[in-house]
């Protein structure tokens, strides 16, 4: 049983980045998007730049693993084609595990590129390597298993994609990328601290700019939090197509 | 030996909150016999998908048990899929991966070798035709090409029991015609075939027994010829005369066998000369209006469909 689902989780994600992902012009976006949004900010309010580097990261990765993760899953439900993997010999975690492996994988390719760059630009002196890694694969899977849940929460290909915007751009603004959560008004702090993409970017800034460590390992809690439940609800709603 | 058995399945939909609950399969018992072809026929809404559905892992039974090959549907449902293939109604491989990469793609979620994949995947692809569209996106094959290659992606990793849901609905008839020589193959390998199908002809030709299910309800199970004997109280003979002018007439005359319904046929030829005398053999749609009380052509009308030739 374990064999069979780890060969299914491998093969699906495989199979996903091959027909969904890794197109050029899913590539080009994920990679410019971010970009586009920083470099908009930091035009508007010029100064540190670097400051700006933990949230370029977050918003790739969050764009990255969670923009097709987002629709896949509709948009094979809307062909017919996910009960093929319904009738694979692959219980129902594992293939939401191929689907999120997928979008992990993209996602990570993705920041891997544009990590590259920031450290090209700004020197890689003072990062935590080991709290950069966690910090990134955890998000990748908050982020991936966040797009799966919209992807199975709704029925149509536009549905999932509305409502994964609704989430992610207010979530982009009050997440800490262009402006500290410590500096916004208590009301906006509190839905910030229920946001995944916050603890990804106090994470990512702990590792990359140096922060307290023992907040960053409440970051990486968080985020692996965040990624079991979303992971959870994603499954348990899966299961209720099979009713 | 039975490969498939059904004990009272039943499958209950809740529609809404202020409607009773469908009953779209209620209380059917049948069993599968190894290496046939098990026919599943009804008008569209009777039923026949849903029961896939529960034998095949999609839709969970609300009461009633069901065994594949020895395996409990309720607790060995990822042992049963291994050993399954299942064409649904809509042929739904992936239209961004090539006829080959979808039949690879097929076998290695069951653990089919790589070297295994690739020889098996080409040899797929020239049974089914489809050599030359080994590259091509499945989304730019033609209807009929699309069915063919579902089929091989079911038939893949070898599974000894395949399901197939109206397999040849909205083909032309050459590749329709095709289908029906693939799926008779199946039965010389030793392959069981469940096949629903709204066409009562292809029914005829194909199943070695057949399944009728109207309402959730199975109504009929036996062989073809026994549905029909069932279906013929009396034998009827054809009687084609021609008077002196050469004015042809048929008549049909029953008896309670063929020696009787003959001699009552020539006492009716009123000096006529008899050009022809054939016993009349009920068809399987004889039997279906039989037996569902409905018009045979209620099957091809759900269903948009043509009748076969």
């Amino acid at each position: 049983m374990l064999a069979d689902d780890l060969r299914g989780i491998f093969y699906i994600g495989l199979k996903d980045l091959r027909a969904y992902y890794l197109k050029p012009p899913n590539i080009s976006w994920g990679i410019l998007f971010p970009f586009a949004f920083v470099l908009a900010f930091a035009i508007r309010n010029p100064g540190d730049l670097r400051a700006l580097v933990p949230g370029l990261i977050a918003l790739t990765l969050l764009f990255g693993t969670s923009s097709m993760e987002a629709i896949v899953i509709a948009f094979e439900r809307r062909i017919g084609s996910l009960e093929r993997l319904f009738l694979a010999p692959v219980s129902l975690p594992a293939l939401l595990a191929g689907k999120l492996l997928g979008g992990m994988v993209f996602g990570l390719t993705v920041t891997l590129v544009v990590l590259v760059i920031a450290l090209g630009v700004f020197g890689a002196a003072s990062v935590n390597w080991l709290l950069l890694a966690l910090a990134i694969l955890l998000s990748a899977a908050a982020f991936s298993a966040l797009g799966a849940f919209v992807s199975v929460a709704v029925k149509e290909v536009f549905e999932a994609q509305t409502l994964a915007n609704f989430i992610r751009f207010p979530m982009m603004f009050l997440g800490g990328v262009f402006v500290p959560v410590d500096s916004m008004p208590f009301a906006l702090q509190v839905i910030a601290r229920v946001l995944p993409l916050t603890y990804a970017v106090e994470a990512l800034r702990a590792a990359l700019v140096g922060g307290v460590q023992v907040d960053a390992v409440f970051d990486l809690l968080a985020l692996g939090l965040f990624a079991a439940v979303f992971f959870g609800l994603a499954v348990n709603r899966l299961a209720r197509l099979l009713d | 030996m039975n490969i498939v058995k059904v004990s009272q399945l039943t499958k209950v939909y809740q529609i809404g909150k202020d409607k009773p609950p469908l009953r779209a399969v209620d209380g059917i018992d049948f069993a599968v016999r190894e290496g046939e072809v098990f026919g599943f026929l009804g008008p569209n809404g009777a039923g026949k998908t849903t029961t896939i559905r529960m034998l095949t892992g999609l839709a969970r039974p609300t009461a009633g048990n069901a065994s594949v090959m020895g395996l409990d549907l309720a607790t060995d449902g990822t042992r049963i899929k291994k050993k399954i293939g299942v064409v649904p109604e809509a042929s739904n491989l992936y239209d961004e991966l090539s006829a080959f990469d979808n039949l690879v793609f097929a076998m290695q979620l069951y653990g089919v070798t790589r070297a295994e994949c690739q020889a098996h995947a080409e040899e797929l692809l020239a049974r089914f035709r489809l050599s030359e569209k080994r590259d091509a996106l499945f989304a730019k094959l033609s209807r009929g090409m699309k069915r063919a290659l579902t089929i091989a992606a079911a038939l893949a990793h070898r599974p000894p029991l395949i399901f197939l849901d109206e397999p040849t609905t909205g083909l032309d008839v050459m590749s329709a015609r095709n289908l029906r020589q693939m799926i008779a193959g199946l039965r010389k390998e030793g392959v069981t075939v469940f096949l629903t199908t709204h066409y009562l002809e292809e029914a005829e030709r194909l199943c070695d027994r057949i399944a009728i299910i109207v309402k959730g309800r199975l109504v009929a199970l036996d062989t073809v010829e026994n549905l029909k004997s069932a279906a013929q109280s009396k034998t009827v003979v054809e009687m084609t005369l021609a008077d002196a002018n050469n004015q042809v007439e048929t008549k049909r005359v029953e008896g309670e066998n063929v020696e009787a319904a003959a001699r009552a046929a020539l006492a009716q030829t009123d000096g006529r000369r008899v050009l022809a005398i054939n016993t009349l053999r009920p068809t399987l749609e004889d039997v279906f209006v039989k037996l569902t009380g409905l018009s045979a052509d209620v099957m091809l009308a759900e269903k948009g469909g043509k009748s076969l030739s």
